[in-house]
């Protein structure tokens, strides 16, 4: 279980990584950055698990129950919502990048001094 | 719970392996919708319920919207 | 650089990186360890210090509140680079409201459609003040239903009309709830700093575990985070829609006809 947990971590940023590098269109290289931020989602969430435990709320549940750990969960709530906030920037800077030079190829975007 | 784990392990691997595969835009929001989902479902079985909700929401609805309307201003302006 | 090259340059950097990787995860404790002494402590604690029954909501706006703050202002700013890189050029001018690319026939919202999305409306946006009330006691929080209230504010789009949407949530009025939800924060945090002497300090009536009006301070910072949450995203939103639908470019010197 430690080896299917971890590794889809290490698969899902090596899969992105692999989408980024060899993108040919801006707006699926946004995706795939988005593919990644989700595998450091998996790995923040895998560490906090504990077997048999129950999930960090105690609404009607007694105090002493063990239970996953918090910290990550808290790190990794905010982290998902900022998160798609930045993806939408990089979507405002390719909308821009289409309407300046027509195109969506990375390998096009040469020179910055035209 | 481990073989619900382990499933759903497997099946955002391979969500994510379509989504970087697929080429066009257009169909990538849909597949990128779907991980949201099944990221959740993840995040659910490690007793994770505001990460999971957390996910859902943002996943499925507002990363996709935002694909499909930057999608149609590009497509919108080529004429 | 050919594109040859630089995929050669990735596999060789990427093989680095997965040694680096691996190296690291094997130092990883088990999937399932018993867990660090923090998570422990604060499992234990959050009840009877703060009469929060939502650990991860303690951790998020007292325990670690500060994080919280931090994260709030990368998503102002990432609202406000948004709204500023989509905003109307110099070479383009606001044509009326035509949800349709170029010679394409966009067929009239069905009715289904509209009368679905218009009765989920109410509930959705209920849905989203539940998540934002309810953040302390049950799975939920500021940036869940913020979230959430965006998606109410969408199916209004849906339901109807663009230029619907842009009347009932004039931009104006949307900034001015992100404003005050992020100010919110601030002065409730500031609060805290004259009350209980650390910024962000737990002040106000701790009440009863499990009531809604219990835990001092933090439906409070539920809400203005909620709000501008919600806010945030309904502004992106309006940028995205306003570039795709109103904004036409003008057309190159000499070209005859409309657009």
């Amino acid at each position: 279980m430690s080896v299917l947990a971890y590794g889809v971590a290490a698969w899902l940023l090596f899969v992105g990584l692999w989408g980024i590098v060899q993108s040919r269109n801006l707006v699926h290289l946004v995706i795939c950055l988005a593919v990644v931020q989700a595998a450091t989602y998996v790995l923040l969430v895998a560490i906090g698990y504990r077997v048999g435990a129950v999930a960090p709320v105690f609404a009607g549940v007694r105090l002493g129950t063990v239970a996953v750990d918090p910290v990550v969960q808290a790190l990794c709530l905010t982290d998902v919502v900022v998160g798609t906030t930045v993806t939408a920037l990089l979507l405002a800077l390719v909308v821009q990048i289409h309407k300046r030079t027509g195109s969506l190829d990375p390998d096009s975007l040469r020179d910055l001094g035209e | 719970m481990n073989v619900l784990l382990g499933t759903a392990l497997i099946l955002v691997a391979a969500a994510g392996t379509v989504v970087v595969v697929l080429r066009d835009p257009l169909r990538q929001a849909l597949a990128v919708s779907m991980f949201g989902i099944l990221l959740g479902i993840v995040f659910f079985a490690v007793q994770a319920p505001d990460v999971a909700l957390s996910e859902i929401v943002v996943g499925a609805v507002a990363l996709p919207l935002m694909i499909l309307l930057a999608l149609a201003k590009i497509r919108g302006g080529v004429q | 650089m050919t594109r040859r090259t630089r995929l050669r340059l990735f596999l060789v950097s990427a093989a680095v990186l997965a040694v680096v990787v691996l190296a690291g995860f094997g130092e990883l404790p088990a999937f399932g360890h018993p867990g660090a002494t923090f998570g422990t402590v604060l499992n234990a604690l959050s009840v009877p210090q703060r009469h929060i029954t939502d650990v991860v909501t303690a951790v998020n706006f007292t325990y670690r509140g500060v994080d919280t703050l931090a994260e709030e202002f990368i998503f102002f700013a990432a609202v406000t680079a948004v709204v500023l890189l989509l905003a109307p050029g110099d070479d383009e001018h606001a044509d009326h409201a035509s949800d349709a690319a170029t010679g394409r026939w966009v067929p009239q919202t069905s009715d289904a459609v509209r009368v679905l999305a218009l009765a989920l409306v109410g509930p959705t946006i209920l849905f989203g003040l539940y998540i934002v009330a309810h953040g302390h006691l049950t799975p939920g929080g500021g940036f869940q239903g913020g979230v959430v209230l965006a998606t109410g504010v969408l199916l209004v789009y849906l339901a109807g009309e663009y230029t619907h949407l842009h009347g009932l949530y004039p931009d104006t009025v949307v900034e001015g709830i992100e404003l005050g939800g992020a100010s919110a924060f601030v002065v409730i945090g500031l609060i805290g700093l004259a009350v209980g002497g650390t910024f962000l300090a737990t002040w106000g009536p701790l009440g009863q575990v499990g009531q809604l009006n219990s835990a001092g301070d933090v439906p409070l910072l539920n809400v203005s985070v909620g709000a501008e949450i919600g806010a945030g995203f309904v502004l992106i939103l309006s940028a995205f829609l306003r570039q795709t639908i109103v904004l036409r470019r003008h057309p190159p010197s000499n070209a005859s006809g409309s657009a």
